[in-house]
C-alpha cells in the first residue's frame, strides 16, 4: 500500500505536518456556527436548530482537538496534526477495503 | 462547506441522504469495475489528501473562513465514481469522529462536495482539456478552472440547501426554525467566499496536483495508453 507511489504518501505527510497552518483562520465558516456562536453572528438560535444540532454527541475529537488539550496555539497545533493523523489513518484503512474487491 | 445538524431540517436532509444511497451504490459498482488493485493506493492516498486539505482554513475578511476540497484533483485522475467514494468517506469520518459536518447532514454534504463538484469537475476538465496532453499548458489550465467550477458548484449546493429553509421551514410567530437567513444572503456570502478565495486556492491545489502527478507518475494520467503501460511499472517506482 505504502510502497508504491511513495512520493505522494510524502507530499501527503508534509501536508499533515503543515495542517497547523489552517488554524490560522480563527474565524467559523459561513452557516457552520455552534450554538454559543449563533447569539453573536445572527443574534437568536432558532429553535428547530436547536433541537436537531445535538443529534450526535460522541465524536471523540471534536473540531479536530484532543480534549482538555487545546488552551495554547502549540496544544492546539499538537492535536491538529494528531486529527490529521488519526483521520488519514481511517481514510486509509476503510478505502483498503477497495484492494479486494478491485481487478487486477 | 460542511453543514452542521440543525441548520437544515429533516425533511431536507433525510431525502438528501435517500438519494446518496443509489449514488453511493454506483459509485461503488464503478470502483469495483474500473479501479486496478495497483490503483487502490491512489485512491487511499487522494482520499487522505482531501481530508487534510480541508483543514486548511483560509480566514477570510470578516472573519469567516473556508477551505479546498481536493474532489476535482481525484475527479481528474481516478475519475469521478472514484472521487466520489473517496471524498465521501473522508466527510463522513470528519462528521463521526471530528464534529465537521452534521450525522443527517451527511447525505447533504456528500452531495455537495463528492458527488456535485466531482462530476461538474470531470464534465468541466473534459471539456476545456479536449484533445490536450494532460500536463501541457491547456490541460493544466483545464484542471484549474475545473478545480475552480468545481467547488463554486459545491458552494452554490450548500448555499440553496441553506437558504431554501428560511422559505419552508418558519415557527408559528415567522422565525426561521433551521438556517436563518435568505436564499439571496446565503447565495451570495458562500459564492463570494468561494468565487474569491477557496475557488482560486482549489484551482491551484487542481493544477499543481496535476502538475506533480504528471511528473512523478505520468502512468496515473495517460490511462488511455494502459494497453502500453507496463506490468508492475507501478509498484516498482
Amino acid at each position: 500500500m505504502f510502497r508504491s507511489f511513495r512520493k505522494l504518501w510524502m507530499v501527503l505527510g508534509v501536508l499533515m505536518l503543515l495542517s497547523p497552518l489552517g488554524l490560522i483562520a480563527t474565524g467559523t465558516a459561513f452557516g457552520e456556527w455552534g450554538l454559543d456562536e449563533l447569539i453573536g453572528e445572527v443574534g437568536f438560535v432558532p429553535t428547530g436548530l436547536k433541537k436537531m444540532s445535538h443529534l450526535w454527541s460522541y465524536v471523540p475529537m471534536e473540531g479536530y482537538s484532543i480534549r482538555g488539550f487545546s488552551d495554547t496555539f502549540n496544544q492546539s497545533s499538537l492535536g491538529y496534526i494528531g486529527s490529521a493523523l488519526v483521520g488519514v489513518m481511517l481514510v486509509v484503512l476503510i478505502i483498503s477495503f477497495f484492494y479486494r474487491i478491485a481487478k487486477e | 462547506m460542511h453543514i452542521p445538524d440543525g441548520y437544515l431540517s429533516l425533511q431536507t436532509a433525510v431525502p438528501l441522504v435517500v438519494a446518496m444511497v443509489p449514488i453511493w451504490r454506483i459509485a461503488v459498482r464503478k470502483v469495483k469495475k474500473n479501479l486496478r488493485k495497483r490503483e487502490v493506493p491512489v485512491l487511499a492516498v487522494g482520499a487522505a489528501f482531501s481530508f487534510t486539505i480541508m483543514m486548511f482554513n483560509l480566514p477570510i475578511p470578516g472573519g469567516s473562513s473556508a477551505h479546498a476540497v481536493g474532489a476535482v484533483l481525484l475527479a481528474i485522475l481516478l475519475g469521478p465514481w472514484s472521487a466520489c467514494v473517496g471524498v465521501s468517506v473522508a466527510i463522513i469520518i470528519q462528521a463521526l469522529i471530528f464534529g465537521d459536518g452534521g450525522i443527517l447532514a451527511i447525505g447533504a454534504n456528500c452531495f455537495n462536495m463528492a458527488f456535485m463538484m466531482p462530476m461538474v469537475g470531470y464534465l468541466v476538465y473534459k471539456m476545456v482539456k479536449g484533445q490536450a496532453n494532460p500536463v501541457s499548458t491547456r490541460g493544466i489550465i483545464a484542471a484549474a478552472v475545473a478545480g475552480y467550477m468545481g467547488i463554486n458548484v459545491a458552494a452554490l449546493c450548500t448555499a440553496v440547501e441553506f437558504g431554501s429553509q428560511y422559505y419552508l421551514f418558519q415557527a408559528a410567530d415567522g422565525t426561521p426554525l433551521y438556517f436563518m437567513y435568505p436564499l439571496k444572503v446565503a447565495v451570495a456570502a458562500m459564492m463570494s467566499e468561494h468565487l474569491i478565495f477557496a475557488g482560486p486556492v482549489e484551482a491551484i491545489v487542481t493544477s499543481l496536483g496535476m502538475f506533480f502527478v504528471g511528473n512523478n507518475y505520468p502512468e496515473l494520467i495517460v490511462r488511455k495508453q494502459a494497453v502500453a503501460f507496463k506490468e508492475g511499472a507501478a509498484d516498482n517506482v
